[in-house]
Order: C-alpha cells, then structure tokens, then sequence
C-alpha cells in the first residue's frame, strides 16, 4: 500500500544526480589513488601504495603534510574564534540590546550571503600593506607597529587568512546561536535569579549546557567547511607566500593544474574517507536531533 | 539606575561597531565603484568627490557582464529548481514511506553534505557524459550539489504534514503524482523557498566548478567573470568596485527580501526546538 502510494521512483532523480556527480566519482577517485594517472601520457599503471607514501613522507620535494598541517590549524582556530565571537554577539543581541537586535542580525549576516570571491577580493586590497585601509587606519592612529605585512609575510599570512574567515562566518554562526538562545526558557534564568545565581553563574550552568546541542552542530557545519576551505585561501593568497598557507584542497587545484591527477585524487580519497566517518557521526547527530 | 545605563550604552556601541565592520567591505565597494582610477587606487574609505557613473557602463562592456548575468541567471534558476524539485520527490518519498531501505537511501543521500567533491574524477565523468564545457552539463552539476542538503531540509518538514490529506485524497481517487503535485507540494511552499533562496545564493555565489569544468568565456556566470576581470584589471579598482558591486547586488537585493526564510532555514536544520 504505501509502497504504491509512495513509489520509489519519485526519489529517481534526486538519487542518479547524486550518484553520478558525487558517488561515482568518490569510487573512482579510490581507484586512480592507486595509480600514475596524469597528463602526460594516455597510459595508467598501477602503483600501489606510492601516492600515499609520497604524501606521508615529506622528502620528495612536495610538503605534504604541511598541507594537511595547515588544514587542521586552520580549521580548529576558525572554530574557536568563530563559536566564541559569535556566542558574545548571539548573547548581546538576545539579553545585551532590545532596540535594534533583528537590525544588527540582519547587518551581521550579511558577509554570509556574499560570495566568498568578492569578500577575499576585497579583503586583499585592505589588507594591502603599502595602500591597504588597515594599514592607513593603524598609522592614522600612532598604531605604526601594527601595521604589518598582512597575507605577504611568511609567518602572518595564515593567521591573516584565518581573519577573514572569521570575518565571514561569524554572522552564520551567530543567527543559529541566536536560535538555540532563544529556544531556552526564561523561567530557568528567573529561577536562578531568585536562588541568587549572579549572571556568570546562570551562563555556565544554565546556558552552556542547555546550548550544548546547538553548539556541536555550529561546531561540525565549521569542520566541514573547515577541512574543505578552498576559495577564500585561494583568491586572498592562492596558497602562499611560497606554500605557507596551501590547504589540502589548494593543492588538490594545484596537483591537477600540474597534470599529475593521480595525485590530486590521492589527495582528494584521503578527505573523502575522513570526511566520511566524520559524516557517519554528523548524520547520527542530525538524527537524533529530529527523531528528539 | 546609572551603572544600568552605562552598561546599555556600552552593548549598544559593541553591537554597532560589530555591525560597521561587517558592513565596510560592501562600503568599500560602494564607494569606490564611483571614483576615479586615481581616487580608487587605495580602495579608500573616503567619499567620491565626483560621482563617476560611467563606471559601470564600462565594466558591463568590457567585462562581458550582460553575457555573465544571463547565464549566472540561467544556472542559478535552472539548477535551482531541477534540484529543489528532485529533493522535493525525494524527500516526500522517503519521509512517508520509512521502509529499512529508504531510510538507508535517505542517509545515503544526505551522506553527500560531508562528502568533499573530488574534482579529479569528476572531471572524467563530465567528459564520459559529454556534459564538459556545456551549459546544461554545470545545471545539472549545480542541482546535484544542492541536493542533499535540500532533502535533509524537506524531509523535516514532510514529517510536519498529516497524513490524513494524503489518504483523503487517495480515498477520492487521486494518483500518486496528483497527489504530490496538487496536494502536498503547495504545503511544501515555505521550506521550498528556504531551499530555493539558499540554493539560488550558493549557486550564484560559486566560481570553482565553472574554472573547473567550463573554459569558454562564453558560457561564464558572474563570479567568474569577476575573477578574471579583477586579473586583467587589478591596478583599477573603481572598474573592480563596479563589477563586484553589479555582482553582489542582485545578491543583497534577494537577501534584503527573503531574509526571514534564510535566518528561519538555517535555524530548522540545525535546531530543533
């Protein structure tokens, strides 16, 4: 019966889309990790286990795991940036101001919507460090000190990166704290007051742990964004100066523009499978959110 | 009374100042796109002392911008709505009838939020399909990458409908598509458009699979041809203001009007209340 009212095939569609442009090629991409595939020549031998030595062993010219070292840095400190400034601002626009809070969501959003081209476009000129506003800024103020050679210097350039990134994604972060905020009753903060908690008091034993499970969704949605980052390293320093601030998924676009697919799929395999047991536990997380 | 006072002004100049600094790129832009290349050399904060409209109408020559617009416009739209439809069917399918198997699809599925594309191979399979450097070949490319998360999105809210109007409507003789298409796809109206709008901004906002997989200037939708209009143009940054701001504005514009869809779709799929 529900299988006649419901039939499958209404899910067609969606599904061959999805198998042909995600599955297939995730499949294949195991496949080539095995093997020299490249631009050079029709030919595709099998090699074994070769790519993946190569990228766990830092010594044929490529670094590799500095790749691999960048991506993870990158994606915890956006973290931690990111859910800590958002929650100050998710706390400021539901308790801090009345007046004016859905105006400030809107404004904070914002960066969210804009296509992370323009945003890093537009970042690489203020971020200048002859010309840039930044720079202008800090020595109009005496600030000389600071005015640093933003995404030039070897040992700036990622925390620069990381900047804005931060920029950019702390408004989405924020609306969903905001959500989960707002979801928590009043009468447990009125409780509280009333038993004498002061307000740091009310934010560790109430807040904190009633935002728990909004928190570790806003902290999964930042991993995998994070180890995927690609267009904002890409336009504001498209991976250096030299390689310092290559990601896995620049030197993915680099290995392929190189001609060497064999590689830039190895490469790719090893996120996919991390990104797959990542998944299995997001997709348990999701679960349990909507069946509770 | 006064510390309360003090501590009111005090988050309020917090929020503000939050506020401006998301704002100033797009204040950048703004003002920029109107000086002269002399006065937008710095890409400063100032006000243009004349206002140079001519500006734009050089970068949509120069730029190629009607050509960009249509097809931002065309696989922005198209790919929104194959996509959104497709996860619609899907979605509607899989919530009502959760079988063993169709729960697994339904995993399967929106398994591909996590998966990481692997442009490699994905390469191969546009060239195996003859979908490379064709129009509808990035549409479809587009509907697929937005399909998972659209399903986990509307299989929530199928869980919202009753029942009971599907088997009415069965009970007067109504065939499965009918009943879809006249019957719950209306009621699916607000998260469609929380979908769509999210979908319709994603696409608009990629450049990655066109460099990848579209190499005639013909076929490239704005970002695009932002990215390669900034390499020709670099030293110019009033043309640059005008091009981006051309870009974002249709953005802002969709933004400004469905911003209770976004804000409300982002917080459906990640909090329950």
């Amino acid at each position: 019966m529900k299988a006649r009212t419901y039939p499958f095939y209404f899910a067609g569609g969606a599904l061959a889309l999805y198998l042909i442009f995600f599955v297939i090629p995730s499949i294949m991409g195991i496949f080539y990790a095995f093997t020299d595939w490249n631009s050079y020549s029709t030919e595709v031998n099998f090699i074994g286990l070769n790519n993946f030595r190569t990228i766990f062993s830092s010594g044929a010219g490529q670094n590799y795991l500095h790749f691999i070292r960048n991506t993870i840095i990158f994606t915890i400190t956006t973290i931690f940036l990111k859910t800590a400034i958002a929650l100050g601002l998710a706390l400021l626009l539901t308790g801090g101001i009345k007046r004016l809070s859905y105006f400030h969501r809107v404004v904070m959003y914002l960066p969210a919507v804009l296509p992370i081209l323009v945003v890093s476009l537009v970042f690489k000129s203020i971020l200048n460090p002859a010309t840039g506003l930044l720079n202008t800024f800090l020595r109009n103020i005496g600030l000389d000190f600071l005015a640093q050679r933003w995404l030039v210097d070897i040992h700036l350039a990622l925390p620069s990166v990381i900047a804005v990134d931060t920029w950019r994604g702390v408004g989405y972060i924020m609306v969903i704290l905001i959500a989960g905020l707002m979801a928590i009753p009043d009468e447990y903060y009125e409780a509280a007051s009333i038993d004498g908690a002061s307000g740091l008091d009310s934010f560790w034993h109430i807040t904190i742990p009633l935002l728990m499970p909004v928190l570790t969704v806003t902290t999964v949605l930042n991993l995998l964004y994070g180890l995927k980052v690609f267009d904002i390293v890409f336009v504001l320093t498209n991976g250096g100066p030299g390689r310092a601030t290559d990601t896995v998924y620049t030197a993915i676009f680099d290995e392929f523009s190189k001609g060497r697919y064999g590689m830039a799929t190895t490469l790719s395999t090893l996120l996919f499978f991390i990104m797959i047991i990542l998944g299995y536990f997001v997709i348990r997380l999701m679960h349990r959110e909507t069946e509770g | 009374m006064i510390i309360r006072k003090i501590r009111g002004l005090f988050n309020h100049s917090v929020a503000l100042v939050a506020s401006l600094i998301m704002f100033i790129p797009v204040y950048l832009v703004v003002v920029n796109s109107l000086k002269t290349k002399v006065e937008a050399s710095s890409m400063g904060a100032g006000l243009p002392t004349t206002l140079n409209w001519q500006n734009f109408a050089v970068v949509i020559e120069r730029g190629k911008l009607l050509t960009a617009f249509g097809n931002s416009v065309l696989y922005a739209v198209g790919a929104t709505l194959i996509g959104t439809t497709l996860a619609a069917l899907a979605a509607y399918v899989l919530s009502r009838n959760r079988s063993r198997f169709n729960r697994f699809i339904y995993f399967f599925i929106i398994m591909g939020i996590a998966m990481p594309t692997n442009f490699v191979t994905l390469m191969k399979v546009m060239q195996l399909t003859h979908l490379i450097n064709t129009q509808i070949g990035i549409i479809l490319l587009y509907s697929a990458t937005s399909i998972p998360f659209s399903v986990f999105l509307i299989y929530a809210f199928v869980g919202t409908l009753p029942r009971e109007l599907d088997e009415a409507a069965i009970i007067d003789g109504c065939s499965p598509i009918r009943l879809f298409f006249s019957v719950i796809y209306p009621l699916l109206t607000p998260v469609l458009i929380t979908a769509g709008v999210l979908n319709l901004l994603g696409i608009w906002n990629e450049f990655l699979l066109p460099l990848y997989y579209l190499n005639r200037s013909a076929y490239w939708p704005m970002t695009l041809a932002v990215y390669n209009f900034f390499g020709q143009f670099e030293s110019d940054w009033s043309l640059v203001s005008a091009d981006i701001l051309l870009t974002i504005l249709p953005v802002i514009i969709v933004y400004l009007f469905a911003q209770r869809f976004i804000l409300s779709g982002m917080t459906a799929g990640s909090v329950k209340g």
